[in-house]
């Protein structure tokens, strides 16, 4: 859906206010417009991925207000005032963000599909956790998907971010 | 895609299940909508109204009450897992809330939307039989308590009618020293079987006085297995591995497990079996103090 605004008859848009990526954003939006669908297509944020489209796989993940959600199955509405982070907002002054740079190191990416919702999960955990264990990171990342089986690698790059934190 | 819907955001409940009551099947309660906007999107359903109960005041509070255990309808499965007085009065309830689903799905869906839903492939309700769980209804003719085996009828189906909110879920945590333990197994995002078990230990911690178990995920409801919980009643700790099989065994025949992509029924059954003797192994390791170190592939031990 590349218009998130309403047809005729349909429910009136609302105006959210909503920090994507430390910027103030103000828009309008139909109750239905899909978080995915609003930073896709009216932000033109690519980063976050549709691909289960049902909350199974996590390519669409994105934090709201630190917590890691599915934008597929979240309504825009619900980011009204609060703060969403997508992957372009994790490097700092074109200087990559640490665990960005651990996915590099560890060549925890392949197709890179799934590359920006595992970011910030992992960021979430870490955020949440700073020395998370092995089992941990296994856990935090059960129901996010690469479809190139590189776990692994990814696995590594977390818990390689873990170790150099203080 | 989503089809178009108006959102209402009532400030109480008596606003909420009066636009529920008035709105009738064009309306669905909604809090997280991790269950219910899935099937709106595939079309299942399509509701015209979406009644959002998560700024009703209450129902977003944990409490211990004497006893029990009380969860509003909209506490998220993240809140439960981050409780301290969940962690202090039932810690394994914690423990399970850290597997329910994906971290995606915890940080937003809710107590009260997964017991409604009513999806059969799901933790929380076979865990809270173990522990005795009631569901409060709230409507504008009053509130209901019931059991929560009465509350789910069946797959994706409950008694609540359509202008009635569920308000909370009162537990009972098990009294005095329990080793418990839940074991789900599956290769899908969701499980394809799960079982709780309890075993409420005598003083000396010598003896089972009496057990809880109840499976879910296999059945077309999650159900408790009285026969198995007799036989395990008096049973000494040191005696446990010599009762497996027959428990198990019970617990398989209570089953009642139908042919799908989880499996046939008849490998649903033999599962059963294998992770009720899986589940007393661990449980029989935690009532003599230890931490059952096993891993299944496939299952998760909570």
């Amino acid at each position: 859906m590349t218009d998130a605004r309403a047809s005729d008859g349909g429910p009136a848009p609302e105006r959210i206010r909503v920090t994507v990526n430390g910027r103030l954003c103000e828009l309008d939006v139909v109750p239905h417009a899909l978080l995915l669908d609003v930073l896709r297509d009216r932000l033109d944020l690519k980063g976050a991925k549709r691909s289960c489209d049902a909350q199974v796989c996590g390519a669409c993940t994105v934090l709201v207000d630190g917590l890691a959600v599915s934008a597929c199955t979240y309504l825009a509405v619900e980011a009204d005032s609060r703060s969403v982070l997508t992957v372009e907002g994790l490097a700092e002054d074109a200087r990559l963000h640490p665990i960005q740079q651990a996915f590099v190191d560890h060549g925890a990416i392949q197709c890179g599909f799934c590359t920006s919702g595992m970011l910030l999960t992992a960021k979430a955990l870490l955020d949440d956790e700073p020395a998370p264990r092995r089992q941990d990171v296994l856990d935090h990342l059960r129901g996010s998907l690469c479809r190139c089986t590189g776990y692994r690698k990814i696995v590594e790059a977390i818990l390689a971010v873990a170790r150099t934190r203080p | 895609m989503l089809r178009p819907f108006t959102l209402h955001r009532p400030r109480v409940a008596a606003e909420a299940c009066e636009l529920l009551a008035r709105l009738g099947d064009d309306a669905a309660p909604y809090a997280g909508g991790t269950e219910l906007l899935l099937l709106m999107k595939e079309g299942l359903l399509r509701p015209r109204h979406l009644v959002d109960v998560k700024r009703l005041p209450g129902l977003d509070a944990i409490t211990g009450d004497g006893a029990q255990l009380v969860i509003g309808a909209t506490v998220t499965h993240r809140a439960v897992e981050r409780s301290a007085v969940v962690k202090a009065r039932c810690p394994l309830m914690a423990s399970v809330a850290r597997h329910v689903a994906n971290v995606r799905v915890r940080n937003v869906g809710t107590v009260g939307g997964n017991l409604a839903f009513a999806d059969p492939h799901s933790d929380l309700a076979t865990l809270f039989l173990t522990l005795d769980a009631s569901v409060a209804l709230t409507s504008p003719r009053g509130e209901r308590k019931l059991p929560l085996a009465d509350f789910v009828r069946g797959p994706w189906e409950t008694v609540r009618e359509p202008d009635e909110l569920l308000a909370s879920v009162t537990l009972t945590p098990w009294p005095g020293r329990a080793a418990a333990v839940y074991i789900k197994f599956g290769v899908y995002e969701r499980p394809t079987l799960g079982i709780a078990l309890a075993l409420l230990l005598e003083d000396s911690s010598a003896r089972v006085a009496d057990a809880r178990i109840a499976i879910g995920c296999v059945n077309p409801r999650p159900a408790r297995v009285p026969g198995a919980e007799a036989r395990l009643r008096g049973c000494p700790i040191a005696d446990l591995d010599d009762v497996s099989g027959a428990v198990a065994e019970l617990v398989a025949a209570s089953a009642d497990p139908a042919d799908d992509l989880h499996g046939s029924a008849d490998y649903k059954r033999e599962m059963v079996a294998v992770f009720t003797r899986r589940a007393l192994r661990a449980a029989a390791a935690r009532a003599r103090g230890a931490d059952p170190v096993a891993r299944y592939p496939y299952a998760v031990v909570a």
